[in-house]
């Protein structure tokens, strides 16, 4: 690949004879980053391209609705006759990640709050490490805690079995959490000094200039960094499987056993062979996913472009 | 009067979930280290794990995750730096360098089961590479390149405009300014960032279940061929990382001491973040102090 | 010029991508041909994740007293097992259920070209959480439960209390296995009931979870739980073996047409008494060479 963008600069340099050397070393330096920018077009194309390969089949070749899938309500793959219908889990996806970030921006807000106006000592040394070590701990290891702790702590406390879109919220809220905070306490942190002060020497107390100044001006801000932990609970897989329970229907309150894309695209993919309808469908709900994936980054997008503005 | 009080009680909520949030983390990791430090010694983390018996342990998850931690560095950090070198110095402002921070952005966001399973059809059956270290590191890779891209451009965007021109007005060529005076000047910023980046790969395994595979074939420790079947230096061999050996053991382990392996697997990989966390603070600091010539 | 360049040379790579797989669907079909003496030569496995410790542990054996064989083990599920060692990615798969019951339609010319390898029985039985105060249930019963028809325990003869079902996924070569020997029908994917894949998962759900019912392996079986009888019969290895016990089935071990070299001497080394009489029955497993039953591919039960 590199010959391509390097080509020219080498034929350049054994006619001329005396082509100049830095110029050859400009030319190779900015052919090897754009190679490196071409590498990552390369592999979002090839992405998209293989998922919707594979993901279409059961709508191209298959006989699979779009329609039945998309609003069908009844999940049945191995049945005799199969059935595809996988709005439970669209709804379970949105459900959990939803209530996660429902759960997350107020803590994630309020602790930016914290770090940048009322402590920001015990906000640098403490708050932001463990912050970023909560980044770090595998999603693994929170489906392990949620299994452990948080399933039978809400099986004790209310109606059910404790797995569900509550457990998997929770779990979810947790991981989330530093995303929120750290586009949060960067939005904070980013806006001009003189606002607040002119806030505080018009006589406004602290609270007045944080909820009439500070939250409106970085409203835009703070929701990207809301949607972006929605996206990021949307596409976890590992430790919302071990905490809903992942019955393939809509749940008829937040402690029934619910299900959402990634946890059935976990459980079943390995038992499936290749190329069979079961399999290929849950290809389909990979290529959902990144569908989705696509819609939040223009969600993001739009408020960012609002975040400009203001 | 009344708008003191609600400053003072606002005050006092947001303060609290400040301090609830640390008790929070200080609760987790409370837990997690309680229940399994007991569990951690020398023999845990270097013996070879026992799929029936008890006392197995967890040594080549811990170096297989080491090991697909610098594969994958080796292979991201040059072509991260590429790209990011390109999206701050290169790139003119149209619609071709906003389309590839969209695809930046996407590429980031991306599920990393939708990439687990993008590189178990293309890297793993198709590239033919099999379930191994190498399809890991590459899938990996798709994660943290446009991170590294991210560091990349906003440390370089940091550094102060007068050095930048500078160089360029001592007839340094574009690429030399920037591989000369500017890489040198961001590089605490960015091996900052790399090591903190380099901690989530260390804990991600949704990917790795479908492309470096979960089976931990008997390594040789005193065989370093990488081009050996048993060697642990071999890229190709499948490797099974200490966040897919804490998954396996949770969900299938027959051990009697099952639970307690898990415990004390994840007690080593949430100290080896923190010491990820604390590595990157110090060396970032360090590598500033001496790259800033003597404070 | 430079955009149209960066687009185009895009485009190709996209496309070569593309294009480079749809040709190599078979290579290295087996790496560990080479016959003689001393055997050599890698064997990948992979499949069935509750095969795996039994193929982990047999190989490690192997590997001892052939050096120059390196085998490896990977779970990844039946139905991976068996596309994998159709493709040709791998020597040998894995799996819980016979190849004909998961390459179906479409697939079934691919089944054909596996050879089966039976190399254990996996029995599976009805676990409950300890309160529920039943220890037998009959076939009617579990039907009854697993479709929902009964929701309270004391209807089957047990506490008053609410039945909660800890099931696997459709896909599930246990769930088919239960479904096939212990029911004789299909289960429901029920509201209110949980779905796990991992025998672990499932050991820790109904042990934890008041009125729980579901199914392991016998490996799987500790004093956290109640093993249940069924119409009567205990499930222990002796009554698997001697035919009282029905649900049951082998473990597989596929290979794409007759193995040689490496994989063939470690498939008999899987056969031969060093692991029939000690790994497979420490790990829960029944010989094959124990049953004094057969069963074929349609579920036909005839005498050995």
């Amino acid at each position: 690949m590199n010959m391509t963008q390097t080509g020219p600069a080498d034929a350049l340099s054994k006619d001329g004879g005396k082509f100049p050397k830095h110029r050859l070393e400009e030319l190779r330096g900015r052919g090897y980053v754009m190679f490196c920018v071409l590498l990552l077009i390369v592999i979002i194309f090839s992405i998209v391209y293989f998922i919707a390969s594979r993901g279409l089949t059961p709508f191209t070749s298959q006989g699979v609705s779009l329609g039945n899938m998309l609003g069908g309500l009844k999940w049945a793959p191995e049945a005799d006759t199969p059935s595809f219908g996988a709005l439970p889990f669209l709804f379970g996806s949105f459900a959990t990640s939803v209530l996660a970030a429902v759960i997350a921006a107020p803590l994630g807000i309020c602790a930016a709050i914290f770090m940048t106006e009322m402590m920001p000592k015990v906000g640098k040394n403490i708050l932001q490490p463990a912050i970023e070590l909560l980044a770090g701990v595998p999603s693994v290891v929170y489906g392990f805690v949620g299994l452990s702790v948080i399933v039978p702590f809400l099986r004790d406390v209310f109606p059910g079995q404790g797995v569900g879109i509550l457990a998997g919220s929770i779990v979810l809220s947790v991981m989330i959490l530093p995303t929120i905070t750290t586009v949060a306490t960067d939005a904070l942190r980013s806006l001009p000094a003189g606002l607040k002060e002119g806030s505080y020497a018009l006589g406004a107390t602290r609270w007045q200039t944080i909820s009439r100044l500070v939250i409106p001006t970085t409203l835009p801000a703070l929701m990207t960094g809301v949607v972006l932990g929605i996206a990021r609970a949307f596409g976890e897989a590992l430790a919302v499987q071990m905490v809903i329970g992942n019955a393939p229907h809509i749940p008829h309150s937040l402690t029934q056993s619910a299900a959402t894309l990634t946890s059935i695209i976990t459980l079943s993919m390995g038992n499936t062979t290749s190329g069979s309808l079961h399999n290929n469908a849950l290809w389909s709900l990979a290529l959902i996913l990144l569908i989705m994936t696509f819609l939040f980054v223009f969600v993001v997008r739009l408020l960012e472009r609002r975040v400009k503005r203001v | 009067m009344k708008a003191k009080s609600v400053d003072r009680i606002m005050t006092g909520v947001i303060v609290g979930i400040g301090f609830l949030i640390i008790a929070l983390l200080a609760a987790l990791l409370g837990y997690l280290l309680i229940r399994g430090v007991g569990h951690i010694s020398w023999h845990f983390l270097t013996s070879a794990p026992e799929s029936i018996r008890s006392g197995g342990g967890i040594g080549p998850q811990l170096f297989n995750s080491l090991f697909l931690l610098v594969l994958t560095m080796i292979i991201t950090v040059p072509l991260g730096l590429g790209a990011g070198i390109y999206m701050s110095e290169y790139a003119k402002q149209n619609r071709l360098t906003a389309f590839i921070r969209l695809i930046v952005e996407v590429l980031s966001s991306f599920p990393s089961i939708v990439v687990g399973l993008f590189g178990l059809l293309v890297i793993v059956n198709r590239f033919g590479l099999g379930l191994s270290l190498m399809s890991g590191a590459l899938a990996l890779t798709v994660f943290n390149l446009p991170l590294m891209v991210r560091i990349t451009e906003q440390a370089l965007r940091a550094v102060p405009r007068e050095q930048k021109e500078a160089g360029l007005a001592l007839g340094l060529s574009r690429w030399r300014t920037i591989t000369t005076v500017m890489l040198p000047i961001s590089l605490p910023a960015i091996v900052t960032g790399t090591i903190l980046a380099a901690g989530r790969v260390f804990g991600e395994a949704a990917a790795l279940l479908f492309t470096a595979g979960m089976s931990s074939p008997r390594l040789d420790f005193s065989d370093w061929n990488p081009l050996h079947h048993t060697s642990p230096l071999n890229p190709f061999r499948p490797a099974e990382t200490l966040a897919v050996h804490i998954w396996k053991v949770n969900s299938e382990g027959l051990a009697p001491d099952a639970a307690q392996i898990a415990a004390g697997a994840s007690a080593v990989l949430v100290i080896t973040v923190l010491l990820f966390n604390l590595g990157a603070r110090w060396l970032g600091r360090a590598l500033y102090r001496k790259l800033t010539a003597g404070r | 010029m430079k955009k149209s360049l960066l687009v185009l040379t895009t485009l190709a790579l996209g496309i070569s991508l593309a294009a480079c797989g749809k040709n190599e669907n078979s290579n290295n079909a087996n790496a560990g041909a080479s016959s003689g003496a001393a055997l050599s030569g890698a064997i990948s496995a992979a499949g069935s994740t509750a095969l795996q410790p039994l193929v982990d542990q047999a190989s490690k054996k192997f590997m001892d007293l052939n050096k120059d064989v390196t085998i490896t083990v990977n779970g990844g599920g039946s139905g991976a097992g068996l596309s994998q060692v159709a493709e040709g990615t791998v020597q040998i798969g894995n799996s819980d259920v016979f190849a004909e019951e998961k390459l179906k339609d479409a697939d079934a010319d691919k089944a054909k070209e596996l050879v089966d390898h039976q190399v254990a029985v996996v029995s599976i039985a009805a676990v409950a959480n300890k309160d529920v105060g039943v220890d037998n249930l009959t076939k009617a019963q579990l039907v009854d439960i697993f479709t929902g028809k009964v929701t309270n325990w004391k209807d089957v003869g047990g506490k008053d209390e609410k039945v909660v079902l800890v099931n696997r996924p459709a896909s599930s070569g246990t769930r088919a296995t239960f479904e096939n020997f212990a029911l004789g029908a299909k289960s429901e994917d029920l509201p209110d009931s949980i779905t796990e894949d991992a025998s672990g998962t499932v050991r820790k759900l109904v042990s934890e979870t008041p009125g729980a019912i579901g199914y392991l392996a016998l490996s799987y079986l500790d004093d956290t739980i109640q093993a249940l009888k069924y119409e009567g019969v205990e499930p222990t290895s002796e009554n698997v073996a001697s035919g009282t016990y029905p649900v049951w089935a082998y473990e597989h071990m596929y290979t794409k047409g007759q193995p040689e070299g490496a994989v063939k001497a470690f498939l008999d080394y899987m056969l031969s008494d060093e692991i029939q009489t000690t790994d497979v029955k420490d790990l829960g497993y029944i010989p094959v060479s124990d049953m004094k039953v057969t069963r074929d591919v349609a579920g036909v039960v005839s005498n050995k």
